[in-house]
């Protein structure tokens, strides 16, 4: 394996070694080539950005990692192993958390029923147990309990606890599948256009969150995102796709100034 | 040596009556907060140990007896606690509001040279940090959240958890030294520095020494029969004295338990989950909890609607009575029951006021209809009048004495006097020591017998005996004609009407009172919906001809009000506007207290007060406003300016 060391950033955080590796990916549906040949890599503690024109293949590509598909060729690797092909329920008990572009919670059910659904793969008593709400049941939902109250606490969602997530405003259901997410405890966090849709002040308190989730908790992130400003200020190190091939890898200032990235984001005359 | 004033039951200071609420009822709860979705608490017995390794942290981050503590957050436990270690140590708490900007932070914090600031988050670290340059004195900094903290430089900055766990570890070498310092705490010490508002000019501090704190949280609790089984809800600023005396000083004297909302959104659901029996609001939060009833009650079915309105209705007419004690027939108090099966108790229920016994509006008057409204209802709410000089209490309403228009009898303890000009002067045990390091403002409130000017212009009641305030003493003018003018009076009574936020008169030197008026933007917005009235912006509602007709229609009505009045009938409004913009602090429009600078007004819309009074029918401005993050802008609009109809003063007279 290539550069497990890890390195650091520029305002002087230590980055640790490779989480998961992505190798000679390609993505088939029939005759169309989604992702052709792609590979890097996410280090654990980085936020990670995935960026390109629409079509790129960006939600493809984290629909791999989140384990919805499998790719046609290539290998996936996680925490120095090879991943095998898995069911997307599988990887998220891997520790591996996400959240959608279009959003996708329960909305007849309150935040705080939301939230808890992102403890599943903490949960280990039988259906019967949790119907009579007796013996082990009890203790663990009051154990996921607990952690989920942390998450609203960290999100600053309380006042909202008991509202159906039906008659919430977009940013805060956003806010509150970021919270969903986050209750699985991830070793890794996929957000799918974290800021798509919102106004600058929630653009704002969502990158605040972002940040604060890596710095708090150590969380690796890898984002989709369309906004260049939050992209250039949020990440680490950012990919960048064009018709399912990768034009570019490294540092915000490296990305922003390779030509190839350039000429796909304004056009070239052909 | 000058032997120790014995002090209220040989408790001297507020850490001795901590100690002795540990001694007597230890096990019972002092502090509870919400946090994680769970009400945590704490019984005097851990309050004390908490505040003790706080007392014993700061002595070894150095504080020395005389140093000042700023104290800036939201209410929380452990920033009452600090209040009381800071005591402890012999040092001087000063709690700031935590909404002031940088700037303001700035003065104050020079002003009491503070060595030591004791902060809830990052957002006031942030602050702190900005000004830090500037302020000479200032050492250490300590935090309470740590979120978001963890790069930051922390040579100067502690985490509130780990001065504890420090001061814990080092027991044994400071124990001695702060019970020496404790022991030393005298009746006439500082107890705590508060900063005054500034309506006018720079903010003040004023020294209030335990003696102060301890007479007036005594006498207060008695009067209205305060328990220790009360529970209060704390959420009004800290900086503010009244909170400082609920949740610390009677708290404190009483034993009562303090209870700390999770954050200042969820409010509301809290003070539903503790349901205070003691509660004390400023009357804006009355005003917006009655504005939220009537506009869910507009959504309800029509058959709902009918059950509320019949029997708020015979709420209205018999339930103050029945409050105050007075005879009511036998059918009205059965029906008075029945409403309170089927509404009252509910709508108490759903606003946490089921089990207020005493309740208190101050700072501002209070609209008849809203103080009626909650007494009529059952709840046991009453006015005070008080300033942070008289730690709190100068007059308050004896339950069965209560009305909206008066301010009470004088509070126990509290002498008045009201000087020639109208002006109130009082005298009681918990006038303040001093203005801090400013002996001339001193000597210009507080003569040399104790006496203490208000500051505001009032007069007894013969029949009753009840004090009423009609305007600050400086602000009551003349108008050209000789005639008085008291702009608060009017502004009052405007502020009555649900639809108007704030007002502010002009009219001191000229011949008739001009008007600037602030429309309520959750009222107004509310009546828009509901009459299908499309707006894009706050200021296309305000000058809306609709609302603008509205708008007129109550100050007509205040006109006619104010007419009746013989010494203030030329009050009366002849002109207004309805302005583009919601007076803010943050625009220096109004205190952070939020009581409107009429003066700063006059002059930053100098521009439309001229236009009010040269007759024109529409006036063109653009006013400079800054937002909450600092940033500047400005709105341009073209007002409308409007004549409403006064009631001729001469003929009136003639009648007479």
């Amino acid at each position: 394996m290539k550069d497990t060391e890890g390195y650091v950033t520029a305002d002087g955080r230590q980055i640790g070694g490779t989480l998961m590796e992505l190798k000679n990916i390609t993505l088939k549906f029939g005759g169309v080539t989604a992702i052709s040949d792609i590979s890097f890599d996410i280090h654990e503690g980085e936020i990670r950005a995935i960026i390109g024109p629409n079509g790129a293949g960006k939600s493809s590509m984290l629909n791999i990692i989140s384990g919805f598909y499998t790719p046609t060729i290539g290998e996936l690797w996680y925490k120095g192993a090879k991943r095998p092909a898995m069911k997307p329920f599988e990887v998220a008990r891997m520790g591996v958390a996400r959240t959608f572009q279009n959003i996708a919670l329960f909305e007849g059910m309150t935040v705080l029923d939301n939230v808890m659904t992102g403890r599943l793969t903490h949960m280990h008593a039988g259906i019967g147990a949790q119907a009579l709400w007796y013996g082990k049941a009890r203790n663990e939902e009051i154990e996921n309990r607990e952690k989920v109250e942390e998450v609203i606490d960290f999100l600053e969602i309380q006042n909202i606890r008991k509202t159906p997530v039906g008659r919430l405003p977009y940013g805060l259901k956003k806010r509150v599948e970021l919270a969903r997410a986050l209750a699985a405890e991830p070793s890794i966090l996929l957000l799918d256009e974290p800021m798509a849709g919102m106004n600058v002040e929630e653009k704002e308190d969502m990158s605040r969150f972002i940040l604060d989730v890596n710095d708090e908790f150590g969380t690796t992130i890898c984002l989709i995102e369309h906004d260049m400003g939050v992209v250039m200020d949020l990440s680490d190190r950012v990919v960048v796709m064009d018709y399912g091939k990768k034009i570019g890898d490294g540092p915000p200032e490296e990305v922003r100034s390779n030509q190839d990235v350039i000429d796909a984001y304004l056009g070239v005359a052909h | 040596m000058v032997e120790m004033v014995k002090g209220a039951e040989g408790l001297r200071s507020v850490p001795a009556l901590l100690a002795r609420n540990v001694r007597e009822f230890g096990d019972s709860p002092a502090y509870r907060e919400k946090e994680f979705g769970i009400w945590q608490s704490w019984t005097w017995k851990e309050t004390a140990e908490e505040i003790e390794a706080l007392a014993l942290g700061l002595l070894n981050l150095g504080v020395n007896p005389g140093d000042h503590i700023a104290i800036i957050g939201r209410n929380r436990p452990s920033l009452y606690w600090s209040m009381v270690a800071a005591e402890m140590c012999g040092a001087v708490p000063v709690p700031l509001y935590q909404d002031a900007v940088a700037e303001e932070m700035e003065y104050v914090l020079g002003h009491c040279g503070a060595r030591f600031v004791i902060a809830a988050d990052q957002e006031q670290v942030d602050k702190v940090i900005e000004i830090q340059d500037d302020l000479h004195q200032f050492e250490h900094m300590i935090y309470v959240d740590p979120r978001g903290m963890r790069k930051y430089d922390h040579t100067t900055l502690h985490d509130f958890s780990h001065v504890q766990a420090q001061g814990r570890a080092a027991y044994d070498e400071y124990i001695k030294e702060l019970e020496k310092r404790r022991g030393a705490l005298g009746y006439d010490d500082t107890c705590v520095m508060l900063y005054t508002s500034g309506t006018t000019g720079k903010p003040k501090g004023v020294v209030l020494s335990n003696r102060n704190i301890i007479e007036a949280a005594k006498s207060s609790a008695e009067f209205d029969d305060l328990r220790r089984s009360d529970e209060v809800l704390a959420y009004l600023p800290m900086a503010w004295v009244g909170d400082f005396i609920f949740s610390i000083g009677q708290a404190m004297w009483k034993g009562f338990c303090v209870n700390c909302p999770e954050s200042a959104d969820t409010l509301l659901t809290d003070l539903r989950e503790i349901a205070p029996s003691y509660y004390f609001a400023p009357p804006r939060i009355f005003e917006t909890q009655l504005t939220q009833i009537m506009i869910r009650m507009e959504d309800a079915g029509p058959t709902k609607q009918k059950i509320f309105k019949h029997f708020m209705e015979h709420a209205r007419k018999v339930g103050p009575a029945i409050l105050d004690g007075k005879p009511v027939g036998m059918m009205d108090r059965l029906k008075y029951s029945l409403g309170e099966f089927m509404v009252y108790g509910p709508l108490k229920n759903a606003m946490g006021f089921s089990k207020v016994r005493v309740g208190y509006t101050a700072g501002e008057a209070i609209g008849p209809e809203i103080f009626d409204f909650y007494r009529s209802l059952g709840i046991n709410l009453k006015q005070l009048y008080g300033q942070t000089e008289a730690s709190v209490f100068i007059t308050v309403q004896p339950d069965g004495e209560v009305r909206s228009d008066t301010v009470g009898v004088p509070a126990p303890g509290v002498e008045i006097r009201i000087a020639d000009n109208g002006e109130v002067f009082y005298r009681s045990p918990g006038t303040f020591v001093e203005y801090y390091k400013n002996p001339e403002s001193t000597a210009d409130t507080k003569d040399p017998e104790g006496w203490v000017a208000t500051g505001d212009a009032g007069f007894f009641e013969e029949t009753s005996g009840h004090l009423r305030i009609i305007d600050r003493a400086k602000d009551v003018g003349q108008m050209a004609s000789g005639a008085m003018f008291a702009p608060k009076y009017v502004e009052n009574k405007l502020k009555f009407f649900p639809n108007i936020l704030e007002a502010v008169v002009f009219g001191a030197g000229q011949d008739r009172c001009v008007a600037f008026i602030n429309i309520d933007l959750t009222a107004v917005g509310n009546w828009a919906e509901r009459n299908n009235i499309a707006y894009a912006s706050y200021q296309e509602l305000a000058q809306h001809p609709q609302v603008l007709e509205t708008i007129q229609g109550h100050i007509e009505e205040v006109n006619t009000s104010v007419a009746e009045d013989v010494m203030l009938s030329g009050c009366q409004i002849h002109r207004f506007l309805v302005l583009h913009k919601e007076l803010d602090a943050d625009d220096g429009e109004m205190t952070r207290t939020r009581k409107v600078k009429r003066k700063v007004i006059g002059e930053k819309f100098d521009d439309l007060l001229a236009a009010l009074y040269d007759g024109s029918d529409s006036v063109y401005t653009e006013t400079e406003v800054t937002y909450e993050d600092g940033r500047k802008g400005a709105i341009k609009a073209t007002l409308s300016l409007r004549d409403a109809k006064v009631v001729p003063v001469a003929a009136k007279v003639a009648a007479e």
